[in-house]
């Protein structure tokens, strides 16, 4: 679920107070639910199968290319699944069902905004980076300017997007897991903590990566069963289907069309959500995983499709549940919300297509899908923390402090002792955020991202003028204007902090962030007539010789 | 990778010509997905109505629905594109340049 939250924050900070309602039940107080027995046993045996998994990736995961990129033996199709479970997270599940069976046509809307930036990032990105870098994004950017400054920004904005996403994730899994399972809090996220440090210190990337994809697999069997039945249900007529949910949903017709929304808003969102995703870590990471540029092309062409279908999956889901949950005997409660009684689904519409599992295919399916959304928690905090892991060992310890004369071993310990501070730091921060509102956590996260990370990997792949100096100074204010801007916004300023009106309008601040980073990134380059900065563009050249053409890319390891 | 490999790289025609390819055609993809995209964004923020028409006489299916879902088979049929051109023509374009530049 490495989008768990990324789905509900964007939603709301996008869709503003309407989405409260899908943020509910990962927000607000949740009620413990009675205990789930089929879900826990089969996620036990998910569990148990992934441990027999890491076992076996930990045996062959010697060498610092073993533990983050797998060796590089990871195929395109095998990455195709794990970028894309890496996006179907228990959040673009839950969260976008969800969305769909309150306002319908509108989560349509945001699945589009997250599946665009795929296409880009192959034509543009994905095999430059392959055939720069390494091991992190940061030895692309790093690849021809100064190793301390560059890194230690890269690894900076990294650890940044890596925390804001892993506690989102955390308080997102504990809430989901009190919901599903019957668990407490705490211990639901102590599992989660424990649980990505075994699969991550011990099995590396190579299990990460098998984790995601058996994840994958199995809830893209889950959603395609869903879809099925309700399809079938309508004997196979969307029309029909749209019918019937217009029927009974309390909005009529209106959940047929979008609903208005700020255009700057709009524009601003669309660029997070597109060139976010080019900047996040933990899915650039996936093309070191890859022999070559031809499968890193492959990986995301798959990708693109199986994130595409599930998007639609998710859908069709969504107006099933309005068929086939809404205002069903047994499945709405009542709650207080703000002194206002409030008819809703049982534990909030985030629950919308776990309700429909259950009025699709009894107790055991229900108990399959519970265990599915947990599962993909567990996947998408595991490359996270390997993410993070990786800015610390590599990027930090072995380039920055040991000047890139650190022997391997040492290497892999302390990308291991990272996980387990990871690990804690995650649990602790999981507990301290209980009863915080995280949901603009992720928005955040995808912001900074596009904002800080983004614009230099592009830059330094593409603009030969780029120098140390325009990067780290282009890239910090890309990344502090990101924060600030969303901490002056509705979402932190009037939510969190209780003001009256926010001081910045807009509820996502990429549009402006990320064309600051860009304006500045390239005034400081251009201002810069140091020596150092013309030995920099002299070495574009031989750079985009590389990137082009993969002349003296790393490669598979061999075993 | 050595200057004179780098030279005899960059002096290649076959350089230029993968170059040019390469670049012309991911610029035009990416350009074809963002005026894609960004003809939703707007057409959301400023002609919502026109996404709400019902597909026909009496139907409750809107416009927006099957463009939306074009809209997700595009990017998937872009990437198919490149990734057919870019895995066939430019790399075995790229292996002959690869070739060469060792002699």
């Amino acid at each position: 679920m490495k989008k768990t939250l990324t789905t509900l924050a964007l939603v709301g900070l996008a869709t503003a107070p309407t989405l409260a309602l899908a943020a509910g039940a990962f927000e607000g107080d949740v009620q413990r639910q009675a205990t789930n027995w089929s879900a826990i046993i089969m996620f036990f045996i998910f569990v148990a199968f992934t441990m027999g998994i890491t076992y076996w990736a930990a045996r062959r995961t010697k060498s610092a290319s073993d533990f983050y990129t797998a060796g590089g033996g990871i195929s395109g199709f095998q990455n195709g699944l794990a970028i894309a479970g890496d996006y179907m997270s228990a959040a673009s599940f839950l969260g976008i069902s969800a969305m769909v069976f309150d306002k319908g046509f509108d989560g349509l809307i945001y699945s589009i905004g997250f599946l665009v930036g795929w296409p880009v990032i192959l034509f543009l990105v994905a095999e430059r980076l392959r055939n720069l870098g390494k091991f992190t994004f940061a030895d692309v950017a790093s690849y021809r300017l100064q190793q301390t400054p560059v890194r230690t920004f890269a690894a900076t904005g990294t650890l940044v997007v890596v925390a804001l996403y892993l506690i989102a994730q955390m308080v997102g899994a504990g809430k989901l897991i009190q919901l599903l399972f019957g668990m407490s809090y705490s211990s639901a996220v102590v599992l989660v903590g424990v649980l990505m440090v075994l699969y991550v210190t011990f099995g590396g990337m190579l299990a990460t990566t098998w984790v995601q994809i058996i994840k994958a697999v199995i809830l893209l069997c889950g959603a395609t069963f869903m879809a099925f039945m309700v399809l079938s249900s309508v004997g196979f007529s969307p029309e029909a289907m749209f019918q019937k949910a217009v029927e009974v949903h309390a909005k009529g017709i209106a959940i047929m069309s979008p609903s208005k929304t700020d255009p700057i808003d709009s524009i601003s969102l669309g660029l997070a959500l597109m060139f976010g995703t080019a900047g996040l870590p933990h899915i650039l990471m996936r093309f070191f995983t890859v022999s070559n540029a031809k499968e890193a092309r492959k990986s995301v062409f798959f990708a693109t499709g199986f994130i595409g279908y599930f998007y639609i999956l998710t859908f069709i889901i969504g107006f099933g549940a309005i068929m086939l949950v809404l205002n069903q005997p047994g499945m709405m409660e009542t709650i207080v919300k703000n002194g206002k009684e409030v008819t809703q689904l049982v534990g909030g519409s985030n629950m919308a297509a776990i309700h429909l599992s259950k009025a699709v295919g009894g107790d055991l399916f229900l108990g399959f899908i519970s265990a599915v959304a947990f599962a993909t928690i567990l996947a998408v905090v595991a490359g996270l923390a390997l993410s993070g892991a990786s800015a610390v060992s590599h990027d930090l310890y072995a380039s920055v402090i040991k000047k890139g004369k650190a022997n391997e071993a040492d290497e892999i310990r302390v990308s291991k002792i990272t996980t387990v501070i990871l690990g804690v730091v995650a649990i602790v921060l999981g507990l301290l955020f209980e009863k915080q509102n995280i949901a603009f956590m992720v928005g955040l996260a995808f912001s900074i991202a596009a904002s800080a990370n983004f614009p230099i990997l592009f830059l330094s792949m593409f603009w030969k003028g780029l120098t140390t100096r325009g990067a780290v100074i282009g890239g910090f204010i890309g990344l502090v204007s990101a924060v600030v801007l969303i901490i002056l916004s509705p979402a932190v300023w009037v939510d969190v902090l209780k003001n009256e009106a926010a001081i910045f309008p807009y509820k996502n601040p990429a549009l402006f962030s990320m064309t600051m980073a860009f304006a500045f990134t390239w005034l400081f380059s251009v201002l810069d007539s140091s020596k150092q900065a013309s030995e920099e563009k002299a070495k574009f050249d031989a750079q985009f010789v590389r990137a082009m053409t993969g002349i003296g890319a790393s490669g598979a390891s061999k075993h | 990778m050595n200057d004179d490999v780098l030279k005899r790289v960059q002096s290649n025609p076959k350089f230029l010509e993968l170059v040019h390819k390469k670049t012309s055609l991911g610029w035009t993809l990416s350009a074809v997905m963002l005026v894609i995209y960004y003809g939703f964004i707007l057409m959301l923020a400023f002609a919502p109505k026109l996404l709400g028409t019902p597909l026909g006489e009496g139907s409750i299916t809107t416009v927006g629905i099957p463009i939306g879902v074009l809209i997700i088979l595009s990017a998937f049929v872009l990437t198919g594109i490149y990734v057919r051109k870019a895995n066939t023509e430019f790399d075995l374009l790229n292996q002959e340049l690869v070739e060469e530049a060792k002699k």
